[in-house]
């Protein structure tokens, strides 16, 4: 029931967006120049979680991202699209820098969260990791029992000793990963023995298990059929009341769909950012146009 | 000119795919023939291999024993000094009880010749263990010559001329009576199993050789895994990778193509001149082969440590796992069964390994069995080696018996590999 509604209300956005972006190309208010590669709309916000300043990230010698100023805001989906390779990955890796674990890889720039820069010596990634957790692209779940999945952290992090709060955390963790009605009667079995939207919800679950403040999501749903990317967006947005999302994604529509703010990447540079209504309906930039009505990418 | 190609027919792909397939099909009926060939040779030089040694080894399994009525008589016994008394003149007395006509040195030689000369050790041991049986007759079964075990077994042909033969003649008509008075039978060879080495074919047994490999292949254990295990993480899962790490990676896999032989000159100069280690010991030769398997290990660790999904790793890190803690909870269980497998096709390598144990003396004649790491000892590729150097037709067949105990240890490792790497696979 609740999906179809949801169906429903997506079909009349995208027809809206569809209307609006006619009207738009119309009425033909001059767009940013393609050739001007620097950042169009508002990269800061009041009271950010996290903000980033002058990011760049290399590969060894490859310029990966370019001068990225962003400000991730609290409770909310900020979702990057943009053409692949254009760095919107790597960026969601410098968030919790799991960029560490690729060798020729360098970040510099500032990315503040409560007040400390992430990326300074003195901070460990282990409790950076902890608050900010992430999904990957691929569903995967370790091969080992659901409940062990969900309790890996738990563990590891010393949150829960006694085996009653355990057990909550697993049945509150599946609960909010709207997983806990199809697997409450098979905690004990692999992980890896459930279907893919299952195994996507279930490493959601493992991550919300160490409860952290933002969640990063690597296009997660790409793998994944209609049904289940349905699922998982209603859950985004049900996490959303909780957690700062961060999602890259190349479906247009799910950006569309969920996020809050959208930010567009071009070949390393951020073209564009703002409230996902106005990327949509009136992309200031040209190249941002050129992208979401699909003249290329 | 360039209408040419215009005017003739076009060909379609078909066409020409099917020109060719016939060609296709020819040269894969060719492959699949040369694949089957090479295996049914193989197959087949494995077979051979199989049937002679067992052809050859089976008789190891089985001696002859001879019936004896020995009078244990207190002249020659004191009672104090059980160890001191002259068994072997009983033995032949009783031997002479059952041909009272023998006459001669020569004839009586012979005689003597028919058992084994541990029989008067294993009438001693019996007295000391029973020392009420001075003054009184028993009837014990003694171990045949190697030479008598030899002929009862068929291996000696009685229509060979006499100076062709090793048992002569005379010999032949008192084992027939021995034969027709069901003195002389085959029984299981438990001497085979239960004792060390000795120079009489009949007494010598694959036991001390089994609990040197123990021994040996237990420190090899002890050392390589933990090591080879522990250098194969770091270096797939922590180090830097830089020109260090390069130089380190190419250097373990050329040392898993040096001779063998090389690891025993290298453990002879450095474990027994330069630490002073006892020689022969099970000790120094598992230190050897710990060299020499550990880069197996650390290779086919490392191929274990490479298959298991990066995904798996960066899920850890990602909930906040400490890369230690990533790879102990997760990669190395996923690793384990390959690890293992590794690991026992390493300690089977080492248990067949001889050369580089010749080097630090563990081919010496050993007859102990080994009762710990430190006493001297062989192994049992090693007392192949010494049998198949021995003279004596009867250690022919103790090689084959030998050789088919170190294979069915070999299968055993081979299978307890499959095993292992079945059970931890189906725990996920």
């Amino acid at each position: 029931m609740k999906t179809e509604q949801k169906k429903e209300q997506n079909e009349l956005l995208e027809n809206e967006i569809r209307t609006k972006k006619a009207i738009d190309l119309q009425s033909k208010i001059p767009k940013i120049d393609r050739e001007n590669r620097s950042t169009v709309g508002d990269v800061r916000l009041e009271d950010p979680r996290m903000r980033c300043t002058d990011i760049n990230v290399y590969y060894g010698d490859k310029h990966a991202i370019r001068d990225l100023n962003l400000d991730v805001g609290k409770k909310e989906i900020l979702a990057m699209i943009g053409p692949s390779g254009c760095g919107k990955s790597t960026f969601l890796r410098c968030l919790n820098r799991m960029n560490d674990t690729i060798d020729i890889c360098r970040v510099t720039g500032t990315i503040e969260m409560d007040g400390l820069d992430i990326n300074d010596h003195s901070i460990d990634v282990v409790p950076l990791r902890a608050s900010v957790g992430m999904v990957f692209q691929k569903p995967n779940p370790f091969p080992k029992s659901i409940r062990e999945n969900i309790l890996f952290g738990p563990k590891i992090h010393g949150l829960a000793t006694h085996k009653e709060d355990l057990e909550e955390i697993v049945v509150n963790s599946l609960k909010k990963a709207g997983l806990w009605n199809e697997v409450k009667d098979r905690l004990d079995q692999p992980g890896t023995g459930l279907s893919g939207g299952q195994q996507q919800r279930l490493c959601i679950a493992r991550t919300i298990a160490v409860e952290p403040e933002v969640i990063l999501m690597d296009e997660p749903c790409s793998a994944l059929d209609p049904i289940s990317t349905a699922a998982i967006e209603e859950l985004m947005l049900e996490l959303r009341e909780s957690f700062s999302i961060c999602i890259v994604t190349h479906s247009m529509q799910q950006a569309a769909r969920v996020s809050d703010r959208t930010a567009y990447f071009h070949l390393g540079d951020m073209i564009e950012v703002g409230e996902t209504k106005q990327v949509f309906n009136a992309p200031l930039h040209q190249l941002t146009e050129d992208y979401i009505t699909g003249r290329f990418g | 000119m360039g209408n040419n190609k215009s005017d003739m027919p076009p060909r379609r792909t078909m066409d020409v795919i099917n020109a060719g397939m016939e060609k296709r099909k020819k040269s894969e009926k060719r492959f699949q023939f040369l694949g089957q060939a090479s295996i049914l040779l193989a197959i087949g030089f494995l077979a051979m291999l199989l049937i002679s040694i067992s052809s050859k080894g089976y008789g190891a399994f089985q001696q002859t024993y001879i019936k004896l009525d020995v009078l244990v008589n207190a002249d020659q016994i004191d009672s104090e000094k059980l160890n001191k008394g002259n068994y072997s003149a009983l033995i032949k007395a009783s031997i002479r009880s059952l041909f009272p006509d023998v006459d001669g040195r020569r004839e009586k030689r012979q005689l003597y010749g028919l058992v084994s000369q541990s029989a008067a050790f294993k009438l001693k041991e019996m007295v000391i263990d029973e020392p009420d049986l001075i003054g009184q007759s028993v009837a014990i079964w003694v171990l045949a010559d190697d030479e008598v075990d030899m002929f009862f077994k068929g291996h000696i042909d009685r229509n060979v001329e006499e100076d062709a033969r090793r048992i002569k003649n005379t010999q032949i008509e008192w084992i027939d009576q021995l034969v027709a008075q069901k003195r002389m039978e085959k029984r299981f060879n438990t001497t085979f199993f239960s004792a060390g080495d000795s120079r009489n074919p009949e007494s010598a047994g694959i036991w001390g050789a089994v609990v040197g490999s123990f021994y040996t292949l237990l420190v090899t254990l002890l050392l390589s895994f933990p090591i080879g295990v522990a250098s194969a993480v770091y270096l797939e899962e922590f180090a830097p990778k830089n020109k260090l790490t390069d130089f380190i990676e190419v250097n373990i896999n050329n040392l898993a193509a040096v001779p063998s032989i090389i690891f025993g000159l290298l453990g002879l100069a450095i474990f027994i001149s330069f630490f002073g280690l006892p020689r022969s010991a099970p000790f120094v030769g598992g230190l050897v082969l710990t060299l020499m398997t550990l880069p197996t290990i650390i290779i086919s660790s490392r191929a274990a440590l490479k298959s298991v999904p990066p995904s798996i790793k960066q899920a850890a890190l990602g909930v906040g796992a400490s890369p230690m803690q990533a790879v102990f909870y997760h990669v190395l269980p996923l690793a384990m069964p390959g690890i293992l497998t590794g690991t026992i096709l390493g300690m089977a390598q080492a248990l067949g390994e001889s050369a580089p144990l010749l080097m630090i003396g563990m081919v010496a004649f050993i007859v102990d069995i080994p009762a710990g790491v430190f006493d001297p000892s062989t192994v049992l590729p090693v007392q192949i080696f010494l049998w198949a150097d021995s003279p004596e037709r009867a250690f022919l067949e103790r090689t084959s018996g030998a050789i088919m105990v170190l294979l069915g240890f070999l299968v055993l490792m081979n299978a307890l590999a499959v095993i292992l790497r079945k059970k931890f696979e189906r725990r996920w």
